[in-house]
C-alpha cells in the first residue's frame, strides 16, 4: 500500500470526523474536532502511524477559538507524514491526553500545558516541565511580554523583567557586513 | 661549603653569618605572602551552564593549559573551590542552584563572569533569563565574548591575580586589634 493509498483509506475510515482535509505540497493535514482526537490518534497508531514526532500549540490571538493543537505524525514503515490538527477553546482549554496511545506524547503535552497553558484530561503527570512549579505564567502566550513579568517562588525561583533597551535583538537580514547583520536592539521597526 | 662545627653548649653560639639559614629567609608582609599563595592557586569551580563551558575547557587543556597559572585544579565540589568560574547562561531556574554552590564554597572566594550571558543576560533577554549573575553573587572579573575564547579566560584570570595581589586581607582583619592596641598605648 502506497502512502497516498494509506492516507485515503485513513480519510474513509474517519469520515466525517475529519472536519476538513488539506493538501499543501504533498503534506496532508486533517482538521479535526477537539473530542475526537482520542478516536482518531487509535485509529492512525493502529494504521502505522506508529511515531508520533511532535505535539505543538499555536496561539491565534484574538481568533475564536483561540489555540490549536497539532499532532505530527509519522509513518516508520511508510516514510509517511500525517499531520492532525485541533482547536481549542479558551474558556474551555482542554484536550484528551493521547500518552497512553504514543507514551512520547507524555512531555510533549507537559510542555504545552507549561509554555501555553492547555490542560490534558487523564495526564498521568501534568506536571510543568520548562518552568518550575508554582510559575504563575505561561510564556508562549500571545499577551504575554517578551521581556517576561516579575515572579517569585521563595527558595525556588524568582524572574524579572528584561531590560529591552529600545527593542527585541533581532538579525537583519541583508549583505552588509556581520556588523550591520549581527542581533542587536535596533528600535521598533 | 663547609659544614658549621656542631654547638655543644647553645648559650656560647656566636652571632655569625649562618649561610645554611640566611640564604633561605626572606622578610616580606604576611599580606604579600599570603596573596603570593593564594593567586597562584586559584582552584576554579566550572560552574558550566552553556557553551562558555565548551572555552572553559579548553582553556583547561594542553594547547592553553591554566596549570600554568596555578589554576588546573578544576574541583566539582565547592567546598574545595577558590574562584568560581559562571560559563554560560544563567536561567532563573538555575540561578539559586548556582547562589547555592557559591554559598558552598569557603573563604576567601572569587567569581569570574565568562562571557556575555553570565555577565548581562547576552543575546537572551528573555523571560527566562537572568540578565547578569552580579544581580546574585559578587563578581570580580567580567570576561566579554561570545563566547570568550580561551586567551581571553586566561586575560581575566590573570587580571583577578592582579586583583588578588593587591589585596590586604590581613591587615583588615587584624585592624580592630591594632586599634584597640594603640588606644591602650
Amino acid at each position: 500500500m502506497t502512502g497516498a493509498e494509506l492516507l485515503n483509506s485513513l480519510g474513509a475510515r474517519l469520515g466525517a470526523k475529519i472536519g476538513e482535509r488539506i493538501e499543501f505540497r504533498g503534506e496532508t493535514t486533517f482538521l479535526i474536532d477537539r473530542a475526537d482526537i482520542r478516536e482518531v490518534a487509535q485509529l492512525c497508531k493502529d494504521e502505522r502511524f506508529d511515531y508520533l514526532l511532535d505535539i505543538s500549540s499555536v496561539d491565534n490571538f484574538g481568533t475564536e477559538p483561540r489555540f490549536e493543537v497539532v499532532y505530527e505524525l509519522y509513518s516508520l514503515t511508510l516514510s509517511l507524514h500525517l499531520r492532525v490538527k485541533l482547536r481549542v477553546s479558551e474558556e474551555d482549554p482542554t484536550v484528551d491526553t493521547v500518552s497512553d496511545i504514543w507514551p512520547t506524547a507524555n512531555w510533549h503535552e507537559r510542555e504545552i500545558w507549561d509554555m501555553m497553558g492547555l490542560r490534558f484530561n487523564n495526564h498521568p503527570d501534568l506536571r510543568r516541565i520548562l518552568m518550575w512549579e508554582g510559575y504563575p505564567y505561561f510564556p508562549l502566550r500571545k499577551e504575554f511580554p517578551l521581556e517576561g513579568l516579575p515572579s517569585d517562588m521563595p527558595d525556588v525561583a524568582f524572574t524579572s523583567a528584561a531590560p529591552m533597551e529600545g527593542g527585541p535583538f533581532v538579525t537583519q537580514p541583508s549583505t552588509a557586513t556581520t556588523k550591520d547583520r549581527e542581533p542587536r536592539a535596533r528600535g521598533p521597526i | 661549603m663547609n659544614a658549621l662545627p656542631v654547638q655543644k653548649d647553645s648559650q656560647t653560639v656566636p652571632a655569625a653569618y649562618d649561610s645554611k639559614i640566611e640564604g633561605n629567609v626572606i622578610f616580606t608582609r604576611l599580606d604579600a605572602a599570603m596573596n603570593w599563595m593564594r593567586k597562584n592557586s586559584l582552584w576554579p569551580m566550572p560552574m558550566g551552564l552553556a557553551c562558555c563551558a565548551i572555552e572553559l575547557m579548553a582553556t583547561a587543556s594542553a594547547r592553553f593549559d591554566i596549570a600554568r597559572f596555578g589554576a588546573e585544579v578544576m574541583r566539582f565540589s565547592p567546598r574545595q573551590c577558590d574562584v568560581m568560574i559562571v560559563a554560560g547562561t544563567v536561567t532563573y531556574k538555575m540561578a539559586l542552584a548556582v547562589k547555592r554552590i557559591y554559598d558552598q564554597m569557603p573563604e576567601p572566594k572569587w567569581v569570574i563572569a565568562m562571557g556575555a550571558c553570565a555577565s548581562s543576560g547576552g543575546m537572551y533577554r528573555s523571560y527566562a533569563v537572568l540578565q547578569g549573575i552580579d544581580q546574585l553573587l559578587p563578581v570580580d572579573v567580567y570576561v566579554s565574548g561570545c563566547p570568550p575564547r580561551p586567551e581571553a579566560l586566561i586575560a581575566g584570570l590573570m587580571k583577578l591575580q592582579e586583583k588578588i595581589a593587591g589585596e590586604r586581607s590581613f591587615t583588615a582583619q587584624k585592624r580592630g586589634l591594632v586599634d584597640k592596641l594603640e588606644a591602650l598605648t
